[in-house]
């Protein structure tokens, strides 16, 4: 193992993170909610009355955010190698996974940690330990 | 008043996926791959958002009612499950595919990038595909589980 210390960005991943907290936090604070994304999202997809306008602001905020940060600062570049066939598996994947599981990194691995659920950490190892595995087969075992 | 805390709370959300790099599928791959060139960048902003996040959750679960009025609706779920674990071990298959999940995958779309629309739309096709399952086998599985259990209890009692 080799640390890619030229990569490694300490101080913008503090902040950044801080600022998720603070999402997360404010999002409880006002709204009393966990700001779980998938959750957020695939309420959408069985829409109930009254239901509705707070999640699709909350992913309208998500959505703008490249927008609002271009307003003040050049957006960094962003990467995606992964072919596209693959980039629909995965899509697929995360769909049912975090729907089935309940959450993903927003909701169990952040919101979920936050408020010392053992639940949300099993998932959060669950899924850290998937991506792991998958990373090492596709990266250095095919 | 609620609509607009969301979506402040979403677009800080966002801005904070951009500026800690977890909205660069790449740079989650990099966290991914200790046996490659190792980013530990990712666990830093696991860590920033759980030392902010924390105090508010230790605050609200004393709560009944939030700053605005609405009701504390925190998870009571605790139940560690198959369905938990297998979810969980599915959805990690997908973001060690693409270095993506669901925060990042919308803040893709805003940024336009079309491979990040298409994973999207893969994603809530996936989301809609379990709405399905749930709708047509999983509801009416559990029923069937929970009649069978109440015939084993029943059976118990005698």
């Amino acid at each position: 193992m080799s640390v890619a210390w030229n990569a490694f960005t300490p101080v913008t991943a503090l902040i950044g993170g801080a600022l998720i907290g603070a999402a997360a936090a404010a999002f409880v604070v006002l709204n009393g909610r966990i700001a779980g994304v998938s959750g957020i999202l695939g309420g959408l997809l069985r829409p109930a009355r009254g239901d509705i306008a707070w999640r699709a602001a909350f992913v309208a905020g998500l959505v703008a955010a490249p927008l609002a940060y271009g307003v003040f600062a050049a957006l960094p570049a962003i990467r995606v190698d992964t072919d596209i066939a693959v980039l629909i598996a995965a899509g697929l994947l995360v769909g049912v996974g975090t729907r089935y599981g309940s959450g993903c990194t927003s909701g169990h691995g952040v919101c979920g940690i936050s408020s010392l659920s053992l639940r949300s950490l099993v998932a959060t190892l669950a899924f850290m330990a998937a991506g792991f595995t998958t990373v090492f087969v596709t990266r250095h075992l095919l | 008043m609620y609509t607009a805390a969301s979506f402040l709370a979403g677009l800080l959300f966002g801005v904070g996926l951009i500026v800690a790099g977890m909205a660069n599928p790449e740079k989650v791959l990099g966290f991914l791959d200790p046996a490659g060139a190792w980013d530990p960048s990712l666990a830093l902003v696991m860590a920033g958002a759980i030392a902010v996040a924390s105090g508010a959750y230790a605050l609200m679960r004393q709560k009944t009612r939030t700053l605005l009025g609405a009701p504390v609706r925190l998870p009571a779920a605790s139940n560690i499950d198959r369905r938990l674990i297998i979810g969980s071990l599915v959805f990690g298959v997908g973001w060690g595919l693409a270095g993506i999940c669901p925060g990042p995958a919308l803040v893709l779309a805003g940024y336009g990038a079309i491979k990040g629309l298409v994973f999207l739309a893969a994603m809530l096709a996936g989301s809609a595909v379990f709405e399905l399952l749930e709708e047509f086998v999983g509801g009416r599985t559990d029923k069937l589980l929970m009649q069978n259990r109440q015939h084993k209890e029943e059976g118990n009692r005698r």
